[in-house]
Formats: structure tokens, sequence, C-alpha cells
């Protein structure tokens, strides 16, 4: 099975990076940007065939390492 | 007094902290990340440089490896810690230290000297120092200290800043804030002010034909404290 996870940087959290890409779009002439936040994409392949199990697992595996919950929050899709 | 370095593969400033901890007394031993216990000592040192790669975050996985464990006891039974850039970030990944170290503020690599102020001397790293300001090097790309506004109260009502960037008279602003730090901030000790984490490099000041002497001030400090 897998499942997918976004880690996004909480709302709030300065974000030089999308700040940047932001800023490169609108020189573009991408005039509609309004803000851009960079984020984290991950796709684990498990072994465990419970979804419920699984996801269970994935969000342990968050908390622990994949997001810092200091900064970042998670999604699992 | 002993003290023990870890190796983490992409550490690169663990011979500098070896030879600054031996020039100043210091019986060193170098640890590898994979070991399980660290001999007996009474410092630990986790040193700079880009642990694996700086792979997810950077400290990240520094922070799970196998010797870890280990620092986190030994911190927690009072032992001096110490983590300088890669190692301030590990230790804020562990959780030993509060806060994080997002990417400098204005994207770039910064490699340079800067002034740091002494902010409380009531612990063993920085007790009866002799400057209260000293000039120390700093090479990073994620030094910007950021954490919560509850954290940050619980932080300053517990005088948990220990270094802040400043200007060469000691005033803090933001020209002497290279890297966006929340309140200027270079280095925070844990609760119990026996974890302390800063970004400057004092290891690499510590030759007046090469570099500087504050670091010297550093060691010289820190070995007599901890006796």
């Amino acid at each position: 099975m897998k499942i997918k996870i976004i880690v996004t940087l909480k709302s709030g959290v300065l974000d030089p990076q999308g700040k940047a890409i932001q800023q490169t779009l609108t020189g573009m002439g991408f005039n509609d940007v309004k803000e851009v936040r960079q984020g984290k994409y991950f796709d684990i392949e498990t072994n465990e065939s419970d979804e419920a199990k699984a996801k269970k697992n994935v969000d342990e595996m968050c908390k622990k390492l994949l997001a810092n919950l200091v900064i970042e929050d998670y999604k699992i899709l | 007094m002993r003290s023990s370095v870890i190796i983490f593969p992409g550490s690169n400033c663990d011979r500098d902290m070896d030879v600054a901890l031996k020039k100043y007394g210091f019986k060193n031993h170098m640890i590898w990340h994979n070991d399980i216990t660290l001999p007996k000592c009474d410092l630990v040192v986790l040193p700079g440089g880009f642990s694996y790669g700086d792979y997810l975050r950077c400290g990240s996985i520094a922070g799970k490896s196998k010797i870890i464990q280990s620092v986190i006891d030994f911190a927690k039974s009072g032992g001096l810690v110490l983590g300088i850039c890669n190692g301030f970030q590990i230790l804020t990944e562990t959780g030993l230290l509060p806060g994080v170290l997002q990417q400098n503020k204005y994207l770039n690599f910064i490699c340079r000297n800067v002034h740091v102020k002494v902010n409380d001397k009531k612990n063993k790293y920085f007790k009866d120092i002799s400057k209260d300001i000293l000039e120390l090097h700093i090479a990073h790309n994620e030094g910007n200290y950021f954490c919560s506004e509850e954290e940050l109260k619980v932080i300053e009502d517990n005088n948990q800043i220990a270094l802040t960037y400043c200007n060469s008279d000691g005033s803090n602003n933001n020209d002497s804030n290279p890297n966006g730090a929340l309140k200027n901030i270079a280095g925070i000790f844990n609760k119990e002010k026996n974890v302390l984490g800063m970004m400057p490099h004092p290891e690499r000041m510590i030759d007046k034909y090469l570099s500087g002497e504050d670091g010297s001030v550093f060691f010289e400090n820190l070995i007599r404290n901890s006796k």
C-alpha cells in the first residue's frame, strides 16, 4: 500500500524560499500570484495491508521524523 | 577533564574541535555515531558540519542516530552537552533544546566573523568569563532561530538565551543580526543550563596568528568550570 504525505510550514512561519519563488513568478509576469508556500511530499510504500493500521504507523512517523512540529504541519492523504 | 566528540557522516568540524579541546586540557575521545554507549566523560560535543548531507531537515537524521539516546541520557543526568552549528541543529531536533534553526532569512550561506553577547553567566559555560562580547566565526545556511511566542516567553523567563548577535559595542539590532534569528538569538540553553547549542564556532578562533582568540577565552573558561 502506498501512502502520500504532505508537510507544509505552519501559517505565520517565515518561508523565504516561498517568498523568492513568489517574487520570481511575479517578475515573470504572473501578476495574480498572491503568496507561495513551499512544502515537502513523501510517498511511503508499506507492507501493512490494513489501511487504518498503516495510516496510524505513518502518523507516528510524521510526528517522530518526517515533520518538525515546531514549524511544520503534515497531512496524510 | 574528559570530553567526547561525536562524528556523524558529514561532520566536518570534529577534528578542529578535537584540536581545540586538547589545546585547553581536555582528554578527548572521538566517538562514531554508530556506537551505542559513551565513554565516561564530563563533556559531550556535537560538532559542526552537514550530518547526513542535511537530508530531510538539518540535524534530523543525526537526531535519530544510534549514539543519540546515550547523549540524551547523559544530558538528562546533568552532563555538559555542547552543540556547535550543525550540533545545535541536532540538539533542537532531539528535543534537548527548544525551537528550530530555519534557513537564513536572505537565503544565503553566511561565512564571516560576528560579535556575540554573553547574556547569562549563571552556568558552567560562561561563569566568570573574562569578556562579555566575543568575536567568533559563523558559517551556516540554516541559523535562523525560531520558536513559538509561548516558547519564547518560557525561554526568556528562565534566562535560557545564552548568546545574541550584537555589534562590536554590544548593542543588539537588525544590523547585527546576520540570519534573521528571533531576538538575535545565537545560542540557547536548556532549562537546567547543562546543554548549550550555539551557531558560532569557538573552535575556529583559538590561534592569534590565524584567526582570533575569543574561542580560547571560551574554552579556557569551560575547562576551568568543568573541574
